[in-house]
């Protein structure tokens, strides 16, 4: 298999320009007859079947939530890039480039992410007209805040909810085209099967739910926007319902998976408190931007804090170590996720960390709390202030730039980061990783397309904080709705798709057959049994920290798994009612197989690069090291009956237009 | 039916008359307790003055005319809120096993059809007993020639047998009113749509003055007449 | 801590469904309420019983999918959260907890603790949305300055979560909390006013279409309400489906 990203020829500014110009387009007359289906209804699914639907396409749109507005897409907190330059700080559409590609550390593909940067600005246009009530200066215009990796303010925010706003923007995109008929949507919905007829996506199969009916349906596009794997570490940011299972449906179908070992430590995490935690919440990235981390800079005192006999309040300056300052003079707390994460678990791994079980180091707000405390003196005109008064006001202030986070913090915790620093650590957020795309998001299957986080196109080895939800959006709104009109210009004669062909009848066998297996195991164990066990390997060897021993170790207890799995599963219930713990179970069998994929993707790339960090591969100091010679190259898995015999095709990244460097944030 | 053309059964217009007529009955309590409030006067001539008052709110044309707006008020307040108050049962036709709405309401706010219940009944009972008496009734004329309700009200209250109970009935009634008004007075503003930061306040607080002073003043003319 | 748990269990849209007892041994205080529901399911499936069915999804209280009425309340004991932000150090040992479902005409139970809100969708689909399509042509986002203030309030509207906590306490199962909170954010913003009467007459309709009861303005939806919505909303979308009524032709 030959693969072919198809990336236009040209400077590469004007790559889209030229692309959208000479795209293929498709009639009004002519999309009435075409049907597009939709999987995810987060903020690249919503927004790809709104637009769809606008254009004129008859759009079927799936979710497992109870309604679109659920997808987890939501969550989102601290905020979306664009290239507005509102700041006046030196933004363009090259920088945000450049500063993707730099923090992808060199491993994504140059013109999709000049084309994300480009039409980032188009995004907070078409929000703001929809109603999204981002953050607004006094004088009535937006405002931004910094994220890490950057040394502009191009993030757009809404408080610590700015995922919920976009996502609600798009939901409302989408209600509007559901009640003009446009979008049949399926809620409670789970695809299970893609189907592919003579070589083409030609529908999926999905479980209703509520009824457990097998249904099929059948189009002239697929669209997964089924988000990211996450969930494959059990414990993550991700929802408790996020999984992989229509990307990797899709995967064994035939559409090659990409980079699946990139996955993204995010640095900022509230820890892991007992076996029994279900998963991990995130804290905004946006608390790097004033809380500064540190651990104690001696053994003797971290241990203890750990023992509850000192408090981190007690700690002068000099028994602080604040880490990131001190390797990352330039950037500081505001390193990229990779780094922080690394550096945290360095720290950690050195014996230095700060809660029972030695994984957490401290966010401090104190000295913003007293920095801004003063400045609020000042213009106060209160020039004698006491100490206590200044710290109120310093209270007030950061309470109302983070408020909603602190008290999130608290209500889990039960500590108040007002008083006390914050403890953290970094969890499993996001997984730039997935389906292999070309240009137009176009998986290996024709008319199977990957949008949002289920592709792997545009964040390389690590994401930027706060591009997630650009990505997502200028896949749905701006970029799918031409390139798919490319593939669907020769779908114009196909007419309505018959879901009685071998070809479906096959696809919902084999969905079936799944279920009644795991329905009719005489097992003892539960799933969340054997997803917990999988974590466990996941995290410890196919985590922040990754090595030749670990990674062979956890291939072959994973295939273990896997086998223990079928054999000792029980899934009570039956399949024609509502049944989580069979969902559960089909999501779970693909996540053991989508695993072992990582791993092995791991142990081919024998580099450190951004998210991706090998043991064997880094520098005296302990930094990620690159071998650009032998890996600038995207790797595309191809199914071949067991992920241990997938086979690994190379998709050869070629930097015309940057200059790739070690990347430093010193 | 659509949309516009359903605008007036819309549950917000259904709300709207029941704020509306609601108010208007507020008013008139105020004009009606004016007129009471002769009834604590100790004086001679207090019993013609209260006839006098009572000889003009049955007889002046404007006042007539508005009493046939206040019966109506009166009567939709009570069987709307009735409808309304089974419609919305309606929308939970399972109850919960185990509720605890006292920790996000108050009891006032949750009880005003019970409140206006009994509101309704004293309304038929002190009707019946004063306003029937008034207009069909056979009633002596005091000195000045109108018809001699005063003599009609003390003889109620300070009736050997049912002076108690009467006199009980009507300070209960009134602290039913006192109650439904506490929720409604402010409620009527918020159907309409006034919800200021800045004037919300105030309007609760004049809801809370006006819905303790207005019951407490009628509840205190049958305890006076019954005790003196 | 070992509880007594009752719960609705209800094995479909038709059972007549009851309140049913578990004990429950070893809940840690550091738990969530989910992630007890967590632990008592795990220990019915080893026991080869149906586990308790109930919506959940981020954990993070923002998505709106859990929805349990617990000791009389929605969410639970405790302001400004969700169920699944409910902790178990709210509890105490020996508590018997109550657990249903939201109670609505509108939110049929589907099964135990699981209800089918799409009612609500449908009334975001009866007008809550600004009609303009996806272009790469609107105005620029900072062509119409908009006051902090307005955009704060219409921020503070836009945080509901749709989660239906306003209804299941609401003694009437009233959703205009819900209905508000949208008319507002987009009554509140310059992008919103171009179809603010249809949208209010079309939103408020299809909501009594589905079955809401009207508001009486307890007040409860407010106090429940994991985001705070203000009952403010209530009387904005009041003042604006009035003027809309009145100016309708």
């Amino acid at each position: 298999m030959k693969l072919d990203a198809r990336i236009p020829e040209g400077p590469i500014e004007n790559k889209w320009t030229k692309h959208k110009a000479e795209i293929r387009l498709v009639n009004p007359a002519n999309k009435r007859h075409i049907d597009v289906i939709v999987v995810g209804t987060g903020l690249a699914g919503a927004s790809a079947a709104a637009s769809m639907a606008e254009m004129g396409y008859n759009v079927k749109a799936f979710c497992f939530q109870d309604s679109p507005r659920r997808a987890h897409s939501i969550a989102a907190q601290g905020g979306i890039n664009a290239a507005k330059n509102y700041q006046n700080d030196g933004d363009s559409t090259y920088r945000l480039f450049y500063d993707t590609i730099k923090g992808g550390d060199y491993r994504s593909r140059e013109a999709n992410v000049y084309r994300l940067a480009e039409v980032s600005a188009s995004i907070i246009d078409q929000c703001v007209a929809q109603g999204v009530p981002f953050a607004r200066e006094y004088g009535g215009l937006l405002d931004n805040r910094s994220f890490g990796g950057v040394q502009v303010s191009r993030t757009f925010y809404a408080k610590g909810q700015t995922g919920q706003q976009l996502l609600l923007g798009a939901y409302s995109a989408l209600e509007r085209q559901i009640a003009k008929g446009k979008v049949k949507m399926y809620a409670r919905h789970e695809m299970l099967e893609l189907v592919v007829v003579e070589g083409k996506a030609r529908g999926i199969i999905a479980r209703n739910l509520i009824t457990g009916e097998l249904e099929r349906h059948s189009a002239h596009a697929v669209l997964l926007c089924s988000g990211g794997y996450g969930n494959v570490f059990f414990l993550s940011t991700n929802a408790m319902g996020s999984n992989v299972t229509a990307a990797w449906r899709a995967h064994k179908k035939g559409a090659l998976f990409a980079n699946p070992c990139f996955t993204q430590i995010h640095p900022t995490c509230i820890p892991v408190s007992g076996e029994l935690q279900s998963k991990l919440t995130l804290m905004s990235e946006s608390l790097r931007n004033d809380g500064r981390i540190w651990v104690p800079a001696k053994k003797e005192d971290a241990e203890a804090i750990r023992q509850g006999k000192l408090k981190p309040t007690q700690l002068t300056e000099e028994q602080r170590d604040y880490y990131l300052e001190r390797r990352y003079p330039s950037f500081g707390n505001l390193v990229p996720r990779d780094v922080a994460s690394r550096a945290a678990k360095e720290r950690c791994d050195a014996g230095l960390g700060v809660n029972a079980t030695g994984e957490a180091v401290y966010l401090d707000f104190s000295a913003a709390i007293e920095r801004y405390g003063k400045t609020e003196a000042n213009i106060r005109g209160l020039h004698s202030a006491s100490k206590e008064e200044i710290l109120k006001l310093g209270k007030d202030i950061v309470e109302a730039k983070y408020g909603n986070l602190f008290q999130m913090y608290e209500k889990i915790t039960d500590d108040n980061p007002y008083e006390t620093p914050m403890r953290i650590y970094p969890a499993v957020h996001y997984t730039m990783g997935g389906l292999w795309v070309d240009y137009n998001l176009m998986t290996t299957i024709p008319g199977c397309f990957a949008l949002g986080e289920a592709n792997f196109s545009d964040h390389g080895a690590n994401r930027l904080g706060a591009s997630a939800l650009m990505q997502g959006l200028a896949d749905g709104y701006f970029v799918a709705p031409y390139t798919v009109g490319d593939y669907l210009a020769d779908e114009i004669l196909t007419g309505t798709i018959s879901t009685d062909t071998d070809a479906f009848v096959q696809a919902e066998k084999e969905a079936q057959d799944r279920i009644d297996h795991l329905l009719n195991n005489k097992g003892s164990k539960t799933v969340d049994h054997f997803h917990k066990r999988l974590g466990k390997i996941m995290w410890n060897e196919c985590g922040m920290e990754r090595s030749v021993e670990g990674l062979t170790k956890a291939i072959a207890d994973i295939q273990a798994l896997r086998e223990e799995f079928y054999k000792e599963v029980r899934v009570p219930g039956k399949a024609e009612t509502v049944n989580p713990e069979l969902e559960k179970a089909l999501r779970v069998a693909d996540f053991i197989e989508l695993g072992e994929l990582m791993c092995r993707d791991a142990l081919e790339r024998n580099e450190s690069c951004g998210g991706h960090f090998r043991a064997e591969y880094q520098t005296p100091e302990g930094e990620a090291l690159r071998d650009d010679e032998n890996f600038t190259f995207v790797s595309a898995w191809e199914y071949n009956g067991d992920p241990s015999s997938a086979k690994l095709h190379k998709e050869d990244l070629n930097y015309q237009f940057v200059e790739v460097k070690t990347r430093s944030y010193k | 039916m659509s949309a516009k053309s359903g605008v007036f059964s819309s549950s917000i217009v259904r709300k709207v008359w029941m704020s509306l007529t609601g108010l208007f009955l507020c008013s008139f309590l105020v004009v009606h307790l004016l007129g009471n409030l002769t009834l604590l006067r100790s004086d001679a001539g207090a019993a013609e003055a209260f006839n006098a008052y009572a000889h003009f709110m049955t007889t002046f044309p404007l006042i007539k005319i508005t009493s046939y707006l206040l019966y109506f008020s009166i009567l939709f307040h009570a069987v709307w809120g009735i409808m309304l108050e089974i419609k919305n049962r309606k929308a939970r036709p399972v109850a919960y096993a185990y509720n605890n709405p006292s920790a996000n309401s108050s009891w006032a706010s949750r009880k005003m059809s019970l409140l206006g219940t009994i509101i309704l009944v004293f309304i038929a009972t002190h009707m019946y007993h004063f306003w029937a008496q008034m207009h069909f009734g056979t009633i002596p004329l005091d000195a000045s020639g109108n018809k001699d309700l005063y003599t009609v009200v003390m003889e109620f209250f300070r009736h050997p047998s049912f002076g108690i109970p009467a006199t009980l009935l009507y300070v209960v009634s009134m602290a039913a009113l006192a109650f439904h008004l506490h929720h409604g007075f402010q409620s009527a503003f918020q159907t309409l749509g006034v919800n200021h930061r800045k004037y919300t306040p105030i309007i609760e607080k004049v809801g809370l003055v006006f819905s303790i002073a207005i019951p407490l003043a009628f509840a205190i003319i049958p305890v006076y007449i019954f005790l003196t | 801590m070992n509880l007594t748990l009752k719960i609705w269990r209800q094995s479909g849209p038709k059972d007549k469904g009851a309140m049913k007892t578990y004990p429950i041994q070893g809940v840690e205080a550091d738990m969530s309420f989910l992630e007890m529901m967590d632990m008592l399911n795990e220990q019915l499936v080893g026991k080869g019983e149906e586990p308790v069915v109930f919506d959940h999804d981020c954990r993070e209280g923002i998505c709106g999918s859990c929805s349990m009425y617990i000791n009389g309340e929605a969410h639970g004991p405790g302001r400004g959260i969700t169920t699944c932000q409910l902790h178990m150090r709210s509890f105490n040992d020996g508590d018997t907890i109550y657990i249903e479902p939201w109670r609505a005409k509108a939110f049929p139970v589907i099964k135990d603790l699981m209800v089918d809100r799409s009612s609500f969708d449908r009334v975001i689909a009866a007008g809550g949305y600004v009609s303009v399509n996806t272009s790469g042509n609107t105005l620029d986002a900072n062509a119409i300055p908009i006051p902090k203030e307005d955009a704060d309030k219409a921020f503070d509207a836009a945080t509901c979560i749709g989660c239906g906590a306003c209804v299941a306490t609401c003694k009437n199962s009233s959703a205009m909390l819900f209905v508000s909170a949208k008319v507002s954010q987009l009554a509140l913003l310059p992008q919103g006013q171009v179809e603010a009467a249809d949208r209010v007459l079309n939103m408020v309709h299809q909501m009594d279409l589905e079955g809401f009861g009207s508001c009486t303005n307890t007040g409860a939806c407010e106090v429940e309400c994991p985001k705070g919505i203000s009952l403010e909303n209530i009387a904005r979308m009041n003042r604006e489906f009035l003027t809309a009524a009145v100016s309708a032709d």
